[in-house]
């Protein structure tokens, strides 16, 4: 099997690349790249994602053609994409980090900022946070309800259809920290620094 | 519920880790590597390395420790000593750092924070700051290990470098490090209480209550501490336990 996790110019991806290089060994092929090609022949995506929504949508969109070989590659030939962090954020239609900047529109919704109840929470989100599972998962195979994962992050993605999000984490308000339509996967925490229960989550979806 | 954080520190000398006595007397506490993994499994929630003697020669050091831990240990990895330019950054990224910690260069330039948070995201960027008691409920900031005296207040200055996008203060006490005394815990609670981004509290830890007490009385979300893990007085799992017996909450 082949899997490639998009190097598409945008934050730090050292993590992500350790994480599925330690769950891959021997069993799978992982390749870090933007190149359309390699992209187009694989059989799985991890899309990473870090920093802000706009600068992650920007630098998708400065490598020619990447934004439609991801969309024919998840909507028209439904093989399956993770999306981690920012890279699920991107799935919504639109974001209000830095400024208003459309997303790549595969599940309708909007990222907006995590309203913390005037600074009763403390922004960024970071940290340890149990996680609610609310609808049988491909990724949660053999993963406890409440388990802890690695959260980073001030913004949240709010879709349209509630029945996409798999699960949700406690902080101000249920914040949706986990999606999943047919072979579109995404977390808000971080499975590669989330311990043995996020490498778990990585075997998960290395195994579909 | 979010988790409070407990950071085991490894203050690395050299490619080894040591432990100063108020930044002076370093002791030699081992590889930095075996520790950050012996951390990691034990159940650290992240694991910081502080490059104390961080020198420009010294830079390829901390860089091979920190790709070699970050191939084994699935935790948060922060890196801090000697950052001061945004290639500084960009290098400890690239080797598996998370979070990189900015110490000197963020005091002599608040725009460096700016740029640093903009270019890499504020998750990423951690403002370490050394802060020693000058008067009554007054503290300045110190640079380069604690040498420096800057006459900036602390309080203004994390107020500052939270508007420049940091995403976390390491807020180490000049006072209270080493001494095992406890965490200086009314500084914490005017810094934790000033700003609206996690603080992590360090400096000063003997005993697992003054990680209660950072917590709780503090109101640090992550506290950090050195020695009483380095020399196995207490395990991580110690620590957790005790926290949880007296209802603090933690990634168990």
């Amino acid at each position: 099997m082949n899997v490639t996790i998009v190097d598409y110019q945008s934050g730090n991806i050292s993590s992500v690349i350790n994480s599925f290089t330690e769950v891959a060994k021997g069993k799978v092929n992982l390749e870090v790249t933007s190149d359309i090609n390699k992209i187009k022949s694989s059989d799985k995506i991890v899309l990473p994602g870090q920093g802000s929504f706009k600068s992650c949508v920007d630098s998708l969109n400065r490598i020619s053609g990447l934004v439609d070989t991801l969309k024919d590659f998840t909507i028209t030939n439904k093989k399956p994409l993770l999306g981690i962090c920012v890279g699920l954020q991107m799935f919504a239609d639109i974001g209000y980090e830095e400024v208003e900047t459309k997303g790549l529109g595969w599940i309708s919704g909007r990222v907006s900022k995590i309203d913390n109840q005037k600074g009763k929470f403390k922004l960024p989100h970071i940290g340890w946070n149990e996680i609610e599972i609310q609808k049988e998962s491909k990724i949660f195979k053999d993963i406890k309800n409440k388990s802890h994962m690695y959260f980073v992050h001030s913004y949240e993605f709010i879709p349209e259809d509630k029945s996409v999000i798999s699960a949700t984490t406690d902080y101000s308000s249920n914040i949706v920290c986990a999606v999943e339509r047919e072979n579109l996967f995404g977390t808000q925490f971080h499975p590669e620094k989330s311990d043995k229960i996020g490498l778990k989550i990585i075997d998960n979806f290395l195994k579909l | 519920m979010l988790k409070n954080r407990i950071i085991p520190c490894l203050d690395v000398k050299n490619g080894r880790v040591v432990k100063g006595i108020n930044f002076v007397e370093l002791k030699d506490a081992g590889d930095p590597v075996e520790q950050a993994k012996i951390y990691s499994d034990g159940g650290a929630d992240e694991i910081c390395f502080l490059d104390i003697t961080a020198s420009n020669e010294n830079r390829d050091t901390i860089i091979e420790i920190v790709r070699k831990t970050a191939k084994e240990c699935f935790v948060p990895l922060t890196v801090g000593g000697g950052v001061r330019t945004i290639q500084n950054i960009t290098d400890l990224l690239l080797a598996g750092a998370d979070k990189v910690s900015i110490n000197t260069a963020a005091v002599k330039n608040v725009n460096f924070v700016k740029e640093a948070s903009k270019k890499f995201g504020s998750q990423c960027i951690v403002i370490a700051i050394d802060a020693k008691k000058v008067s009554d409920n007054k503290w300045e900031v110190f640079t380069h290990g604690g040498r420096n005296k800057t006459g900036i207040d602390a309080v203004e200055f994390a107020k500052k470098v939270e508007e420049n996008g940091a995403g976390e203060i390491l807020l180490t006490s000049m006072d209270k490090d080493g001494t095992k005394s406890g965490y200086d815990v009314d500084l914490l609670k005017k810094i934790t209480n000033s700003t609206n981004i996690p603080i992590i509290a360090s400096g000063g830890v003997g005993t697992l209550d003054h990680l209660y007490d950072g917590i709780v009385k503090g109101g640090a979300s992550a506290v950090l501490a050195a020695s009483i893990f380095h020399y196995g007085e207490y395990k991580i799992k110690d620590a957790k336990e005790y926290l949880n017996s007296k209802n603090v909450s933690v990634r168990l």
